[in-house]
């Protein structure tokens, strides 16, 4: 196909999935300027399809169980890193409780960036909201001081400065989706673009 | 916040065999590769393509790429920078022939994009070959006969480091309304005035808009350059909205 090309050398390469490369910086992908975002200040709402809202603080927040899950991520630019350490509370402790019918969710961040995805897939110990990467806060850069975890998706759905979350009855696309963006973003099945 | 908004892309994408029309050396590290793209439907300046090779053995690599100019009908510009140790661009750019296939799909993104029919004035920072989408939107302005104030900031680590540094020199003095400053972090031309530096506020003041014109600003380069450059435009008061990124390269 591509006459001369043979590609790096293949037989040490772990299992990635299909057209990602393997990194060991953590590259930065945003659309605009990295938000600060004081703690005295930072809260996180999930408000439900009816329009009821469960709020915490960041010192409410750091109160809660906490895990420390260490995953692979995947970029939809197709760089992946493997056994990143982070520490977060899961969302199945935050949705806990909260009486919903909602399929969907709608990730909202300071700043104004916003993605979807399934409810089912922020629960069943898939996702956090993780608040400390490779023992340290998280850089603002990155998404401090605390962003979505949801290592089994590209990594756009793992919002950046995450605020909140609302649960929807109907899917409704997000900042990426709504470019071009695939809705689900599977990196297993290469779920990059609409179509996909 | 209102959720920034951007445009629906309808459709999916389909990878769509190019094959290379010419090449254009840039610089010692970076070339414009001209591909034509049978039935390429078309793009806006900012927006990039997939570029995806297959080895013997069926492997496939890919990488995404800005392009460089607007619309030529089937044909469309890359420009690639060789990454050092890089598995794609080393092969664009020492391997791939004339007439050679590769795929390509696109256009992608509609986020970092200028459009001919914008009105506010426009401020472009571009480290390195981050100038290439920037440029983009230079072409495009002048293509469309646009006569919305441009001004480019670009940072570049020596004289011979500038991307399209021929056409820039003409463009800034034919094209009404554009002006182009440069910033070298590592050797300034001879008769530079100043020592070289990274990009400071005094850059961003000097070279670019007052907020209060309320410009559409538009920075890509790498990630720590970016960084620097948009929290120094918020910390003129620019909105966030109105400030675009894109970022390339490791954290450093």
């Amino acid at each position: 196909m591509s006459p001369g090309f043979q590609g790096r050398p293949r037989s040490a390469e772990p299992a990635l999935p299909p057209g990602q490369y393997l990194t060991e910086d953590f590259p930065v992908l945003s659309a605009g300027p990295t938000p600060r975002v004081p703690l005295d200040t930072w809260e996180f709402v999930v408000t439900a399809e009816g329009g009821v809202e469960f709020r915490w603080t960041w010192d409410e927040l750091m109160s809660l169980p906490q895990d420390m899950p260490t995953v692979d991520i995947h970029c939809v630019t197709r760089w992946s890193k493997l056994g990143t350490s982070w520490q977060g509370v899961s969302l199945d402790t935050l949705l806990e409780g909260i009486d919903t019918g909602a399929r969907y969710a709608l990730v909202h961040s300071y700043g104004g960036y916003t993605t979807n995805l399934p409810l089912d897939d922020l629960r069943g110990g898939r996702a956090w909201v993780a608040h400390t990467y490779d023992g340290g806060p998280l850089p603002a850069e990155h998404g401090g001081p605390a962003r979505l975890l949801v290592p089994h998706l590209y990594f756009w759905k793992s919002a950046k400065w995450v605020r909140g979350i609302r649960l929807l009855v109907d899917d409704k696309p997000g900042f990426w989706e709504t470019a071009g963006y695939h809705d689900y973003g599977d990196p297993w099945r290469e779920q990059r673009y609409q179509g996909d | 916040m209102a959720a920034p908004t951007t445009d629906r892309v309808a459709g999916p994408l389909t990878w769509r065999v190019a094959r290379l029309v010419e090449r254009r050396t840039e610089t010692p590290t970076a070339q414009t590769l001209v591909l034509e793209v049978p039935g390429w439907p078309g793009h806006v300046a900012g927006q990039h393509v997939d570029v995806r090779l297959t080895a013997p053995d069926g492997y496939q690599a890919a990488r995404s790429y800005s392009l460089a100019g607007p619309p030529d009908g089937d044909r469309i510009a890359l420009t690639v920078q060789k990454v050092p140790d890089g598995e794609v661009s080393p092969y664009l750019i020492d391997v791939y022939g004339a007439g050679d296939p590769v795929e390509v799909r696109g256009p992608v993104g509609g986020w970092f994009v200028w459009r001919t029919e914008e009105t506010a004035p426009v401020l472009l920072v571009a480290g390195g070959s981050g100038v290439v989408p920037l440029m983009a939107m230079i072409r495009a302005r002048r293509d469309a006969g646009s006569r919305v104030p441009f001004r480019l900031i670009y940072s570049v680590r020596t004289p011979a480091d500038v991307i399209y540094a021929d056409e820039l020199r003409r463009r800034a003095r034919d094209d009404q309304g554009l002006d182009v400053a440069y910033v070298y972090t590592r050797e300034a031309p001879e008769g530079w005035r100043g020592e070289p530096h990274r990009v400071g506020l005094a850059d961003v003041n000097t070279h670019g808009w007052p907020a209060d014109l309320e410009p559409l600003c538009y920075v890509c380069g790498p990630t720590g350059f970016v960084e620097t450059v948009a929290d120094l435009l918020v910390g003129l008061g620019h909105q966030t909205r109105r400030v675009k990124t894109e970022r390339f390269g490791p954290t450093g």
